[in-house]
């Protein structure tokens, strides 16, 4: 008796967790955002940019709203491979648009970003360029080497010659840069876009053009959204005269032709 | 008692008690809802792959920073939670209710708000920290001190809690009783008062072990991540996820495996089998 009721318990556990499973395959399939929400998986240092971005999309379009995930590119990545609800993919690299190629439509890229020494404010350890992060009374955090600013980095201080130890290693740009204008840290490299986001706690130290890597972002659909047209709509606003206007106020660069 | 209440116990206690179908539905699924996810992490699981996943040397020295940091998170909370138990426990004094929720408090705090908390006291700007920096010259975020005591402030609160249970439950004649033979306070602690309390103490520091293990957001907010110095086994999950996603099960499975066996090593506590 007591076996039949558990059985049939357990049925219909089964059967609930289906039907709610079931749910949503009506009717397209799909796993993104319901028509009118627009779903934006963008790296963290477009925080700024995007966000203003995504106002004057709701704006023009009917007041779809626009909904934004900031992160690591990489992790991003990772998010979609794992069928996160994502209607647009911007990553701050061709590297992690490449690991979701399956899954999304053809990237195309729409900004350059320079990468930047930030400090605190006023500079207080007079930090002039790459071969003073290798100074050992200096504590440099980066960002992880599986966060393209992190990456970049890398290639930046390895073409440099310039062996720097870091005391962290972030998983995305913008904790690199909240680092530094807590004061934990002396000096960090994240993109020029950062460091002017930053505010008025840290300030930029240039590295030199030819020490440096511009950072390609492209953009591109998920190829599982249901709302591709608002999504095509999305990375035609990034891409017009008017969204490369937004991104360079933001001190972002026309993208890179290489 | 009525004879109905009676007949429903006396069935409980022999097992002919059913539980009813409209507890029973949501029961399933609960336990459904919880096994679910293990499943999926030991059904994609690389096993044949496991021992190459985890000999990595970045595995590797996540794990020993693992154990080295959780075990000085318990050093740290055994030297001082357990005499702030023992005066929370026996000694009235104004405030003991707010102290006794100051030190709950980061059971339930979110833990990325305890790393930014640790980080505006323990930092190098912060209200200790500065200090620390200027008179010691020490600093310690991104360091892996600053781990251990993300670690302990976290963790800290279930050892102090269990073991205050532990000693307000305790029968304190016996303490009476060695005070009358001629015992010392200090004595009497060492020899009777911790001997009775000690199975509360170990389930106190195997909680607080594991949580200390599994401390994810307070250490990554104050100490950073660096491989070999703060990187412990929950960040490098978190990490290798981004890119590596067999690396990421594979430690996840050891986490899974060391929790189990805590739980296994408290079961008599949890799910005695009277």
């Amino acid at each position: 008796m007591l076996r039949t009721r558990i059985r049939l318990a357990a049925m219909l556990a089964v059967a609930l967790v289906l039907a709610a499973c079931g749910g949503d395959d009506e009717p397209s399939g799909g796993t993104s955002a319901s028509p009118g929400e627009l779903r934006v998986f963008a790296a963290a240092s477009l925080t700024a940019a995007f966000g203003k971005l995504g106002e004057q999309f709701t704006a023009a379009n009917g007041g779809t709203k626009v909904t934004f995930n900031f992160a690591g590119s990489q992790a991003l990545a990772t998010q979609i491979q794992q069928g996160a609800p994502a209607d647009v993919f911007a990553s701050a690299d061709t590297t992690n648009m490449d690991k979701v190629k399956d899954l999304v439509g053809a990237p195309q890229v729409f900004a350059g970003n320079l990468l930047q020494i930030v400090v605190e404010k006023g500079n207080p350890k007079g930090v002039k360029g790459l071969d003073d992060l290798a100074s050992s009374d200096l504590k440099v955090v980066l960002a992880a080497e599986e966060v393209p600013a992190g990456r970049y980095a890398k290639q930046i201080l390895d073409q440099a010659g310039a062996s720097v130890q870091p005391v962290s290693q972030e998983d995305n740009v913008k904790a690199v840069v909240t680092k530094v204008s807590l004061g934990e840290a002396d000096a960090g490299i994240v993109y020029a876009t950062d460091v002017t986001a930053g505010g008025d706690k840290v300030e930029g130290v240039d590295i030199p053009r030819e020490q440096n890597v511009v950072a390609a972002y492209p953009i591109a659909t998920v190829e599982a959204s249901r709302t591709q047209d608002q999504a095509q709509a999305f990375v035609d606003l990034v891409r017009s005269a008017e969204g490369q206007g937004v991104l360079q106020s933001f001190g972002f660069l026309p993208p890179p032709t290489s | 008692m009525t004879a109905a209440v009676r007949r429903r116990r006396a069935d409980a206690s022999s097992g002919r008690n059913r539980a009813p179908v409209l507890f029973v539905v949501p029961a399933v699924v609960a336990v459904g809802f919880l096994a679910v996810p293990l499943v999926g992490l030991l059904g994609r699981t690389p096993w044949t792959s496991m021992a190459t996943e985890l000999a990595t040397p970045r595995v590797l020295e996540a794990l020993r920073l693992s154990l080295v940091c959780s075990l000085g998170a318990v050093g740290i909370s055994l030297l001082l939670g357990v005499p702030l138990a023992f005066v929370l426990a026996r000694f009235e004094f104004p405030g003991r209710n707010l102290v006794r929720a100051l030190t709950t408090l980061p059971m339930v705090l979110p833990p990325v708000v305890g790393g930014v908390a640790l980080l505006l006291a323990f930092g190098r700007r912060g209200l200790a920290g500065q200090w620390l920096d200027r008179a010691l010259g020490i600093t310690l975020p991104f360091t892996t001190t600053g781990a251990i005591l993300a670690e302990a402030f976290v963790a800290m609160p279930f050892l102090v809690i269990t073991t205050e249970a532990g000693l307000r439950a305790m029968d304190r004649r016996f303490e009476d009783a060695a005070a009358t033979l001629g015992a010392g306070r200090w004595t009497t602690f060492r020899r009777v008062t911790l001997p009775l309390v000690a199975p509360s103490l170990g389930a106190g520091a195997a909680l607080c072990w594991a949580r200390a293990l599994g401390e994810f957001g307070a250490t990554i907010t104050f100490a950073g991540n660096l491989p070999g110095v703060t990187q412990t086994m929950p960040l490098a999950v978190y990490l290798a996820l981004e890119t590596d996603l067999d690396a990421a099960i594979a430690l996840s499975l050891v986490l899974l495996a060391i929790s189990l066996a805590v739980l296994v090593a408290l079961r008599d506590r949890w799910f005695p089998t009277a």
